[in-house]
C-alpha cells in the first residue's frame, strides 16, 4: 500500500542576504495513513519550513512530495486545490491566524465556500456538527476571535482544519502557546479526533516529551536534516545519536530526588556557519576527527531505526 | 518561617486593576540564598506580584494593600528616587525575551558598565573591566572580545547570559527571574538555569523564579509557590511538593503534564484535563478554582478557603484535601472523563 505521504529528498532554500539558508537540507520520510509522526527539533532546525514546504506554502528547490500516490511537488493553483483539502494545517497562534473581523460562522463556511462543498442548508449542519464535535458552545458561530480563551480558539483551528475532511493535518507546535492544564485538553482532543476520522497528523514541536507521547514514529531534526528516526518505543528505550540522547537529558523531570546531570551539550545551533562534516560536531562531545570532515548519512540500525551518526 | 531571618517578606499584598484585583493578599517570603519558585498558568499574578516588588506596576495598577519589605526596608514607603538606589543594587530583574529588555544600539559592554555606574562612583575603564569580568562569569567565551557585540550579534541563550550579567553587576541579595527560559530552547534551557542555581551559590544571592515549568521546579528550586487566579493556594518545599501535591490545582497541573521519566503514550494513557479555563474563576465568590474543581463541595462555594499552614512550612487553601490525614487520604480521580467547559 502506498503511503499516505511521501517526501523525497526535499531542499528549501532562503535567501538572506547574499547566502543561501539551507532550511530543510534533503530530507526523506513517509507518513502512513492513521499514523501520527511527530518532528522534534530546536528552534531554526528546519522542522516548520519542512511542514509548510510539504503543504506547498513554501516552494521547494529539490525533491519530491506525493500525497495519496500523486506527485504534488510541482502543481499549480487550480491543479493542487483537491489536494489541499486532503492535508490541512494548525498553527502555534490560532489568534494570528484568524481575522479578528470575521465570526467564527464565516471563518469556517469560506472554507467550505472555497472548496464548493455542498449547499447552505449543509454547509450549516456541518457547521454546528463540527463545532459541537471540537468541545466549543453551540453559540460560539455567531462570536469573533477575541471573545474565547487560547484552548478554545485553538479548538476553532482544529475545527476550521477538520472541517474539509482531511487526511492529514500538520500540527506547528498546536499547544506551545498553552497553558499546561489547556495543553492536555487539547492534545487529548486531537487523539479522540485521530481515532474518530483515522486522521494522520505531522506532529511539529520543539518539545520532545509532548513528541513522544503524542506521536507513534519519531524523526529528529537538527540544522536542516533528519539526524535520527525511530518508533516512540525505540527512541524512548535506545536512543542512538548524540543530540537524541541529549535533549532527552535535558529534559527537566518533575521528580526534585531524580538529580540531573551536568548539560551533556553546549552552545546552541547555529544557522549562518557552513559546517563540513556532521553539523552537530561542533557540540557533539564525542566528536572524532572523522566527524568533523566526513558528513554521516542517515542509516538504518533495524527495526526501523535510523541515525545519522558515524558511531551510532 | 521566622520572621527576623526573611530576606524578602511579602504581606497581604493584594494589587488592583481598573476593574479587577490581579492579586489578592499574597503573603511569602524568601530567606537569604533561597530559590523559591511561583508557579501558575497565564493571567494567574505571578508576574505582577513580581512586578510589585520592583515596584514597576503599569501605570493604571496599584498596591491595593499589604506589605513589602526587603531587608526590613518597607519598599512601598520608599520615594521612586530611594527606589532607583534599589533596584539593580539589592534587588534585580530578568525577563523572557531578552532581545526586548536589551538595547539595539548599545554594545553589550556598555549596557553592563551602565548598570555598574548607575550604583557605584568607579571609571568608564574600571566599568569595562569588570564588564569583562561579569561576561566570563556567566560563561560567554571569549569575554574581551564579545564586550563591544551589539545584541543582534548574539544568540538567544547569549543575551539571556548578557541580561543575567547585567542583573547581577551589582550583586543584589535577590534576584527575581520572570520566566527567564521560556523563550529559550530546552538545551540552552538547562545551561541558563545552572549558571543561575551557580551564581546564587557564588554570589549568596536570593531567586524568585517564575515559571509555568514544573520540570524546571523540581530541579532548580527549593520551595514553590503555586497560585491561581491571583491567589496563593499551595506553598510547599520541593520534595513534600512533588511527593504529595496538596491542592487539586496543584494536583491537576502535575497530572497534565506528560510524564518524562514514564514512557507514557496516548495509546494507552490518557492525560489528566483540568476541564474549563482559569475565565470560570471571575466573579467567584468562594474558591476560584470550585468551577474546576474535581473535588468541590458546597461549602467551597461561598467563601474563599484560608491559606492553611499544615507545619514544616506548607500551607494548603483547601479544607477539602487537607481534613483528611495524609496517610489515610485516598486517592480521588482529577477530573471526570472528557469534562471540559
Amino acid at each position: 500500500m502506498t503511503p499516505l505521504l511521501s517526501v523525497r529528498d526535499l531542499h528549501t532554500r532562503y535567501a538572506v542576504g547574499r547566502q543561501v539558508l539551507r532550511a530543510v537540507d534533503g530530507v526523506s520520510f513517509e507518513v502512513g495513513r492513521g499514523e501520527t509522526v511527530g518532528l522534534v527539533g530546536e528552534s531554526g532546525c528546519g522542522k516548520s519550513t519542512l511542514g509548510k514546504t510539504i503543504l506547498r506554502l513554501v516552494p521547494s528547490a529539490e525533491g519530491s512530495i506525493t500525497l495519496d500516490g500523486a506527485d504534488i511537488t510541482h502543481l499549480g493553483d487550480s491543479a493542487m486545490a483537491p489536494h489541499r483539502r486532503r492535508m490541512q494545517m494548525i498553527f502555534q497562534d490560532p489568534f494570528g491566524s484568524l481575522n479578528p473581523r470575521h465570526t467564527i460562522r464565516t471563518v469556517l463556511d469560506t472554507a467550505l465556500k472555497v472548496h464548493r462543498l455542498g449547499d447552505a442548508a449543509e454547509r450549516e449542519r456541518r457547521l454546528v456538527e463540527i463545532i459541537a464535535r471540537v468541545g466549543l458552545p453551540p453559540d460560539s458561530l455567531d462570536r469573533y476571535p477575541h471573545e474565547f480563551s487560547g484552548g478554545q480558539r485553538q479548538r476553532i483551528g482544529i475545527a476550521r482544519a477538520l472541517i474539509l475532511q482531511p487526511a492529514l493535518i500538520v500540527c506547528d507546535e498546536p499547544v506551545s502557546a498553552l497553558d499546561v492544564s489547556i495543553q492536555a485538553q487539547i492534545l487529548n482532543l486531537l487523539v479522540d479526533l485521530k481515532r474518530e476520522f483515522g486522521l494522520a497528523y505531522l506532529f511539529i514541536s520543539h518539545d520532545l516529551s509532548v513528541v513522544r507521547y503524542f506521536a507513534d514514529r519519531v524523526l529528529v531534526m537538527y540544522f536542516g536534516r533528519i539526524v535520527e528516526s525511530a518508533s516512540h518505543t525505540t527512541l524512548w528505550r535506545d536512543p542512538r545519536h548524540p543530540y537524541t540522547k541529549a535533549l532527552f537529558a535535558a529534559l527537566p523531570s518533575a521528580d526534585p530526588t531524580h538529580k540531573r546531570g551536568e548539560p551533556p551539550i553546549k552552545g546552541e545551533l547555529v544557522t549562518t556557519e557552513h559546517v563540513t562534516g556532521c553539523r552537530f560536531h561542533s557540540r557533539c562531545p564525542a566528536a572524532t576527527d572523522r566527524c568533523r570532515t566526513e558528513e554521516p548519512v542517515l542509516r538504518p540500525l533495524g527495526e526501523g531505526h535510523h541515525a545519522a551518526c558515524h558511531y551510532a | 518561617m521566622t520572621a527576623g531571618a526573611a530576606l524578602l517578606s511579602v504581606d497581604k499584598l493584594s494589587v488592583a486593576f481598573p476593574g479587577h484585583t490581579a492579586v489578592h493578599e499574597a503573603s511569602f517570603s524568601i530567606s537569604p540564598g533561597e530559590t523559591l519558585a511561583l508557579v501558575g498558568e497565564s493571567g494567574c499574578g505571578k508576574s505582577v506580584t513580581a512586578f510589585s516588588v520592583m515596584r514597576l506596576l503599569p501605570p493604571n495598577a496599584r498596591v491595593a494593600s499589604g506589605r513589602i519589605s526587603l531587608e526590613g526596608t518597607d519598599l512601598l514607603a520608599l520615594s521612586e528616587a530611594e527606589m532607583r538606589e534599589v533596584r539593580g543594587a539589592r534587588v534585580s530583574l530578568i525577563q523572557q525575551e531578552p532581545m526586548t529588555s536589551l538595547n539595539p544600539v548599545l554594545s553589550i559592554g556598555l549596557q553592563i558598565s551602565e548598570v555598574i555606574r548607575r550604583h557605584e562612583k568607579v571609571s568608564r575603564k574600571a566599568a569595562r573591566e569588570r564588564a569583562v569580568e561579569l561576561l566570563d562569569l556567566v560563561s560567554i567565551p571569549n569575554a574581551r572580545n564579545r564586550i563591544d557585540d551589539y545584541p543582534h550579534n548574539l544568540s538567544g541563550g547569549m543575551r539571556q547570559r548578557v541580561m543575567i550579567a547585567m542583573a547581577v553587576a551589582c550583586q543584589p541579595k535577590l534576584l527575581i527571574a520572570d520566566e527567564p527560559t521560556t523563550a529559550l530552547d530546552v538545551t540552552t534551557q538547562a545551561q541558563v538555569l545552572d549558571l543561575l542555581d551557580d551564581l546564587r551559590h557564588r554570589l549568596g544571592m536570593a531567586v524568585l523564579l517564575i515559571t509555568h515549568d514544573l520540570g524546571v521546579v523540581a530541579q532548580w528550586a527549593d520551595r514553590i509557590a503555586v497560585m491561581y487566579a491571583g491567589r496563593i493556594v499551595e506553598q510547599a518545599g520541593i520534595e513534600p511538593f512533588f511527593a504529595s501535591p496538596m491542592h487539586p490545582y496543584s494536583r491537576g497541573l502535575l497530572g497534565a503534564r506528560v510524564d518524562v521519566d514514564a514512557d507514557e503514550h496516548y495509546g494507552s494513557h490518557r492525560l489528566t484535563e483540568i476541564p474549563g479555563s482559569i475565565a470560570s474563576a471571575a466573579g467567584q465568590t468562594g474558591c476560584s478554582f470550585a468551577p474546576r474543581c474535581p473535588v468541590v463541595q458546597a461549602a467551597c462555594r461561598q467563601a474563599v478557603p484560608p491559606l492553611t499552614p499544615l507545619g514544616e512550612g506548607r500551607a494548603v487553601a483547601c479544607p477539602v484535601t487537607t481534613s483528611v490525614p495524609l496517610a489515610n487520604r485516598p486517592s480521588f480521580p482529577l477530573s471526570g472523563a472528557g469534562a471540559r467547559q
